[in-house]
């Protein structure tokens, strides 16, 4: 082979190595989080919010972070619904026509219900188990979790508790709970 | 017998009351009652999320979330949504007190609220 095709062939091969090693880098975010930027659930499209998403954001981000439907299946979320007198201990009752219209949006946004990266692996992490109705409790809660110290969390003032993912996740009203946006007070971005 | 309370009530009423014959002083004294839950045996009071002042602004007693001023004075839209108003009266009433407020102490609230 002459000298011109062995440089071309050499630069060639740089080439595809170099894309190559692009292609497979990893990136432990998923795509489907990337389409979710700047919006708060699957169900939201980037700039519009629809008039049943901002009826469950007002009302069931009254006292807490308005955690997205995905996060557990919809049988878990009928138990919520049906038991909201007393709500992890709180009374959080509502109108009968605004609990139907909550309920059936929650249902309809479930972890099976969509297909999105969280709530998928939400809903694998079960294994066909009825679950718990605690977000923090699931097991694709406490894997995700898991390297975390008390002092960073419910120890930490600013925090408090695993409930609170506005306080590290500083995307989360964006829907994104992405672990390079994490910031844990006290501490900074999390280094994993 | 029902009588002379009720003649000496009609007479004290202007000097406590809204003209709508609720008492803000009741109010402000219900506020700050503490009840006792019988399940738990944990202390509540309205002003334990909200403050004893309605001009301040408080916060939820479990999460931390914080809570706007309750005082129309400060804060113009409190007390404009009726629907608004029974549905956090009927959950937080049930909570604190373990019942449902009357309403003649739902007035009383309204009236202390209002006249901050």
């Amino acid at each position: 082979m002459n000298k011109t095709a062995t440089i071309i062939l050499i630069l060639l091969a740089l080439a595809l190595l170099g894309s190559a090693g692009l292609a497979l880098s990893d990136d432990d975010q998923d795509s489907d989080d990337d389409d979710h930027r700047k919006r708060w659930s699957r169900d939201a499209k980037p700039g519009v919010v629809s008039a049943l998403q901002q009826q469950y954001v007002d009302e069931c981000g009254s006292c807490h972070f308005p955690y997205q439907p995905g996060f557990l299946p919809a049988q878990s979320w009928e138990r919520v619904m049906s038991g909201l007198e007393d709500h992890f201990g709180e009374n959080a009752e509502l109108p009968a026509e605004d609990a139907r219209q909550i309920g059936n949006y929650l249902r309809a946004n479930a972890a099976g219900a969509v297909s999105d990266g969280v709530a998928n692996r939400s809903l694998a992490a079960l294994q066909g188990r009825q679950g718990p109705i605690r977000i923090t409790e699931t097991r694709f809660f406490r894997r995700e979790h898991d390297d975390l110290t008390r002092r960073m969390v419910q120890d930490n003032p600013q925090v408090g508790s695993f409930s609170n993912c506005e306080a590290c996740h500083t995307r989360a009203m964006e829907g994104s709970f992405d672990e390079h946006q994490v910031r844990i007070p006290g501490y900074g971005r999390w280094d994993d | 017998m029902i009588k002379l309370p009720l003649m000496i009530g009609i007479f004290l009423l202007p000097l406590v009351a809204q003209a709508d014959g609720f008492s803000a002083a009741a109010g402000e004294e219900f506020w700050n009652r503490t009840f006792v839950d019988t399940g738990s045996g944990q202390e509540r009071r309205c002003a334990s999320c909200h403050t004893s002042d309605p001009r301040q602004g408080g916060k939820h007693a479990k999460t931390g979330k914080p809570i706007a001023p309750m005082a129309p004075s400060v804060n113009p839209e409190r007390l404009t949504d009726n629907r608004k108003i029974a549905k956090w009266f009927k959950r937080n009433c049930k909570w604190t007190l373990g019942r449902e407020c009357t309403p003649r102490e739902q007035g009383d609230l309204l009236a202390f609220l209002r006249s901050r």
